[in-house]
């Protein structure tokens, strides 16, 4: 049993979760605001009982520097303890909780909204222009521009090749996460890609994006908001949900040029954040891993320690990650399949899995959870092990 | 017809630490960054070498020639120029002094273009001012 301080000393006591993909009619800022609303309702708290507010702000938020001020004054909310615009790219919702469960833990604050929200998509145009899911990710400027190397599809796409070059990852093998969490996804009415199937024949005739990834390779763009409020663990037993402990936590940062390493800065974080929590992969029944590709999934499970370096794409192929199979992963269908709320979606799904509120993709173990966040091209690594058990 | 942007090739602004780099290119000849304290080459300009700390760095000739690292292929675009041209090859060429180049292989089909493919540096003259290094299959 660990002893680590901050183990069990903050819990997720509400989500909120806004209407995702297709939405309109509001910017960034107003489903921010409409998800912190949700999740202060879910959690049985009104706006005065928040003194924390912690904001990733997406790519359409218009000022990024100082998007929680921003946030704070949309939001009506006074007299604030603890206050952050934070970016790690996709390791920011687990940092957000971070920060938020150690400030909790060192008395500096008592209650925290973390929230992520963004806005790209546009309503379809009446003049039916032609519609581009990358446009507003337009990353690529100056030099890379110049060869027509444009956004972070194309970075992650060089380092996958890698992948596939040195440990003989297959294309099928990239199909099979995406298949096996289209299943979750028919399983979960929140999720963009519930009512549409997926079989392994049709991933491999859906379009190319940018070989080696199909359009089912990559993760769904998505207007909407999603909040987490994070309290001590005494407070949260006291509101109407079933509290999600933070158990454990860590962060893993490699740098240098990923192409090299082929991993996340999970082989950083994987042991501090289960050491604290006092587990071993064994221990865990739920893993929500950050899905921005499938290749990340199958990098991310070789670096937890679920296979072998280089056998993930093996792993995902034949050890069933979809329902009913041996491993519960990314269960409401992950980013690829649900909706991207960058890293808040794995969080919120491992948040519904452990209250037990999963319905028809219910997990019927669901103690411990792994979450992980992913920033840049495999640059930024997040961890969290959450239980619905207070110790 | 009205002039569109679909003619409109994207060319690097030529930003003043890369301006050696864009004058030897007008010469077709390949330069890049070298750290005078640890000798590492880099690619593109940066000011500190991230191996040694060092900000003494000089532009030095290359020999153009290296392999090819990774190798994607597009098929979708956010240029006009370049959405016309769907689908081609990125590559990122390593250099054999070590120094990684985004780039891409003319002369060869897309899925022609292989990770450990050797290649050379030849050179596109865009506009005037900007003529951007690629490369050609090369038999070694």
């Amino acid at each position: 049993m660990s002893t680590h301080p901050l183990r069990g000393a903050a819990a997720i006591a509400g989500l909120g979760v806004t209407p995702q993909g297709r939405v309109y009619g509001t910017n960034a800022i107003g489903f921010a605001v409409d998800a912190i609303r949700l999740a202060l309702e879910d959690a049985g708290l009104a706006r005065s009982d928040l003194d924390g507010l912690l904001v990733n702000p997406g790519l359409t938020w218009n000022d990024q520097g100082m998007g929680s001020f921003q946030l704070q004054q949309a939001l009506g909310v006074r007299d604030l303890r603890l206050t952050a615009t934070m970016n790690l790219g996709g390791a920011t919702a687990c940092a957000m909780i971070q920060h938020a469960a150690q400030a909790i833990a060192a008395g500096l604050c008592h209650t925290v909204a973390c929230v992520f929200s963004d806005a790209p998509l546009k309503p379809p145009s009446p003049q039916g222009a032609r519609s581009s899911t990358g446009a507003a990710y337009g990353f690529a400027r100056g030099w890379e521009a110049a060869y027509g190397f444009f956004g972070v599809n194309a970075m992650y796409a060089l380092v996958a090749r890698r992948h596939m070059h040195r440990y003989g990852t297959t294309q099928d093998q990239l199909g099979a996460v995406a298949v096996a969490q289209r299943r979750w996804a028919n399983l979960n009415p929140q999720a963009q890609m519930h009512d549409r199937p997926l079989t392994l024949d049709e991933y491999r005739a859906s379009r190319w994006i940018v070989e080696p990834f199909h359009v089912f390779d990559c993760c769904l763009v998505s207007n909407g908001g999603l909040a987490v409020i994070v309290t001590s663990a005494e407070r949260a037993r006291a509101l109407q949900k079933p509290p999600v402990y933070v158990w454990g936590m860590a962060q893993g940062h490699r740098g240098g040029d990923p192409s090299d390493t082929l991993t996340s800065g999970a082989v950083l974080a994987k042991e501090p954040a289960f050491a604290m929590a006092g587990i071993t992969l064994r221990d865990v029944d739920v893993v929500e891993l950050y899905d921005c590709y499938t290749f990340t999934v199958i990098v991310t499970l070789e670096d937890y320690g679920f296979c072998a370096k280089g056998e993930g794409g093996a792993f995902a192929a034949e050890h069933h990650t979809g329902p009913g199979g041996t491993l519960a992963l990314n269960t409401g269908g992950g980013q690829l399949s649900s909706f991207y709320m960058w890293g808040m979606t794995p969080v919120s799904e491992a948040v519904i899995q452990l209250r037990g509120e999963g319905g028809a993709r219910q997990v019927p173990k669901h103690d411990v959870a792994l979450v992980s966040g992913n920033g840049g091209i495999l640059s930024t690594h997040t961890t969290l092990v959450l239980s619905r058990l207070a110790s | 017809m009205k002039e569109t942007a679909v003619e409109i090739r994207p060319v690097p602004a030529i930003v003043p630490e890369m301006a050696p780099f864009w004058e030897a290119a007008r010469r077709h000849e390949l330069v890049a960054q070298c750290c005078l304290e640890c000798g590492a080459f880099r690619f593109p300009a940066r000011e500190v070498c991230s191996r040694c700390l060092s900000r003494q760095a000089a532009w030095r000739p290359v020999s153009g020639r290296g392999r090819v690292f990774s190798v994607a292929v597009m098929h979708q675009a956010n240029h006009p120029w370049f959405a016309a041209r769907l689908p081609y090859a990125v590559v990122v060429v390593e250099l054999d002094e070590g120094a990684r180049m985004l780039s891409t292989v003319v002369g060869r089909a897309p899925h022609d273009i292989t990770i450990g493919m050797p290649v050379e540096v030849a050179f596109d003259d865009v506009t005037p001012e900007v003529s951007l290094p690629v490369f050609r299959a090369s038999a070694s």
